[in-house]
């Protein structure tokens, strides 16, 4: 060892440097594509598209139907997960009210009591009016509503995200 | 020599088993760690069951939104011991819950997260926030309606956190809705996340024991000084200590192997848990529950007061993290005996207490609209004669959906008042008053009952008495 030079120290450290220096390449360069596939949810765009749920005539004025449509763009192996449920109010003759199925306090599956006129939740006991307002419960917010158009005799509704309920929302 | 031990001696030579290994399996313990030791062992088995296990299942099941399901179907009801493997991956998750839970209290009760042991706590901590998260994503990846709907109920949590909640319950669903790429993710996290985590963590814990030696049973009055303790473990090892195989491996082995065998045979005689519908998000008609070690959770989101709960559901995780990592660093020297730390004894028996009592009344969840109640008749409460008004008020109490929270006799549910004796409580025009204007956990049914419906109701409730 003592017959090291200087010159044969900084070689090796140099040498040091290129090995962990490549290393960082070769690793950041695995790591890029695997990180891709973890965030590809927030790379990609996803369109929204209208999707027909009946006819004009399939729904009464004043009543409340559960409807079924496919989510934008599903994968082929997607099966049943491809569908989304929204409750569909015909508030009057050309008036639509569209709410996401999906609970504001923590997303379960409200369902339509017809007698009572309720939304009603079976995880944690959320209640909603007819209008989507909080009835009872710990729900902060009204049922969330989607997009909904009459289009050439036919009920469309919008393609939405599953609806979040963020920290702010306030606590009616 | 016979040929045998020739071979052995070759393969012990370049493998280094006795000089390497050999000495990790007899290295001394303190001589009285006893029963109460077996439970780390347990928790280490069940985690080894659930990965053979969960291989036997890998052979089985479909990772694919639409085929998952299928798959679970056919492995519980179909496939030779199929039922069984599920059961016992499934018993198997509750007793690595049960016993890393139990493994912890002992640790706690007996302070051995002092010095010098600090890291053995942190990395513990560490493998019960992973393990929690396996059960979790296990739970998912039945992917029935359940499994669906407690990927959304943790989407709708992620989704509090402030600023990048939205992003981060899409990450975990890997998408805008519930679709095909979703259980491929949970599969991912299942499968190779966290169980890799484990593995890498619980090398960690027991190199940890190989380095600081496993904690002696505490002695009142004894106070550990970081100072002097090193010094004062190594000789009580070297004038009392006994080397781990066998004196004191005995215990772990029978007590695994127990634990184990009691898992197996929970597993033929209950089973798996039943599935329950497709994981259809569109079939709206289901009530999601988790499984029982989430219950506490499932119960507290409940019964929260609702103008914080928003705030809690984001910084609660994180508190409760923080406080079970500073424990260490709280008090690390002094007194281990459990007989001279009352208050730390208090206040794990009250964690432990809240804990229990969240989970048996998240069993019963009496927040949840009882959906499943039956109309109830006149005579059935044991009316008889009674006037076309009350007979009325009777139907409407069921149709009108007060059933669903509000007892009478023994029918009904039992988010709202029991009113089998409404009628002596109070009188016809507060029970009207509450009706129509409801209250924090009731909706105001002004707006929805004709005036003939309100009176009717209003003389059926009054005449319980």
């Amino acid at each position: 060892m003592s017959y090291e030079t200087n010159k044969e120290i900084s070689r090796r450290k140099f040498l040091m440097k290129v090995g962990v220096g490549i290393g960082s390449v070769a690793a950041a360069a695995v790591a890029i594509p695997v990180i891709g596939a973890l965030l590809a949810p927030l790379l990609e765009k996803k369109q929204q598209v209208w999707r027909t749920v009946g006819k004009l005539d399939d729904f009464t004025i004043g009543g409340t139907t559960l409807v079924k449509f496919l989510n934008v763009d599903p994968v082929q192996y997607a099966g049943v997960t491809a569908k989304t449920a929204a409750w569909l109010r015909r508030d009057s003759d050309n008036r639509f009210t569209a709410f996401a199925a999906n609970c504001t306090h923590l997303g379960c599956p409200v369902r339509w009591e017809q007698n009572a006129q309720l939304f009603m939740c079976p995880c944690h006991g959320g209640v909603y009016y007819k209008d989507g307002s909080v009835a009872a419960g710990p729900p902060p917010k009204e049922l969330t509503q989607y997009p909904v158009r009459i289009y050439n005799g036919e009920v469309q509704i919008l393609t939405s995200p599953l609806p979040i309920t963020n920290i702010n929302a306030s606590h009616t | 020599m016979n040929v045998f031990k020739k071979i052995w001696r070759w393969f012990d030579d370049r493998s280094g088993i006795t000089e390497n290994i050999v000495p990790l399996i007899k290295h001394p313990v303190p001589p009285d760690s006893k029963w109460a030791y077996v439970f780390g062992s347990a928790t280490l088995f069940c985690f080894i069951l659930q990965v053979v296990t969960g291989i036997g299942l890998a052979f089985l099941y479909q990772p694919s939104s639409e085929e998952a399901y299928k798959s679970l179907v056919f492995i519980t009801h179909q496939a030779k011991l199929g039922r069984l493997l599920r059961g016992i991956h499934y018993f198997g998750a509750s007793g690595m819950i049960i016993l890393a839970g139990i493994h912890m209290l002992r640790v706690y009760i007996t302070a051995s997260y002092k010095y010098p042991r600090e890291m053995s706590w942190i990395s513990g901590i560490f493998l019960l926030f992973f393990t929690i998260m396996m059960g979790f994503t296990g739970q998912l990846l039945r992917w029935d309606s359940n499994g669906v709907w407690s990927s959304v109920v943790a989407a709708q949590q992620l989704g509090r956190v402030p600023l990048i909640g939205k992003y981060l319950a899409r990450l975990l669903i890997g998408g805008d809705t519930i679709g095909g790429q979703s259980l491929s993710r949970f599969f991912a996290m299942h499968v190779f996340i966290f169980p890799g985590l484990i593995f890498l963590f619980v090398g960690y814990h027991l190199y940890l024991v190989f380095r600081n030696g496993i904690s002696e049973p505490p002695r009142a009055g004894h106070m550990i000084d970081p100072a002097t303790y090193r010094r004062w473990y190594k000789n009580m090892l070297k004038e009392k200590g006994v080397p781990f195989w066998p004196n004191a491996a005995w215990r772990d082995a029978i007590f695994s192997s127990c634990i184990i065998l009691i898992i197996i045979v929970l597993a033929f005689v209950f089973g798996p848990p039943e599935l329950t519908e497709p994981p259809d998000p569109s079939l709206v008609h289901t009530t999601p529950r988790p499984d029982w070690f989430l219950l506490p959770v499932f119960a507290l989101f409940a019964l929260m007061p609702p103008k914080i709960e928003s705030y809690i559901i984001f910084i609660g995780p994180i508190l409760t993290i923080i406080f079970l990592l500073a424990f260490p660093f709280i008090s690390n020297k002094g007194e281990r005996s459990p007989l001279k730390r009352p208050w730390a004894v208090f206040g794990g028996i009250c964690v432990v207490v809240f804990v229990l009592s969240l989970l048996m009344i998240g069993e019963q969840s009496p927040w949840s609209p009882n959906f499943a109640t039956q109309g109830i008749t006149v005579n059935g409460i044991g009316l008889k004669k009674q006037s076309a008004e009350i007979q009325q008020g009777v139907q409407l109490f069921y149709a009108k959906g007060c059933q669903y929270c509000h007892s009478i006799k023994q029918y009904g549910g039992k988010t709202g008042p029991d009113l089998t004796t409404v009628g002596r409580r109070i009188t016809p025009d507060q029970i009207t008053m509450r009706i129509v204007n409801g209250s924090n956990d009731m909706p105001a049914y002004g707006g929805m009952l004709k005036k003939e419906e309100l009176q009717a109701l209003v003389a059926f409730l009054s005449s319980q008495k």
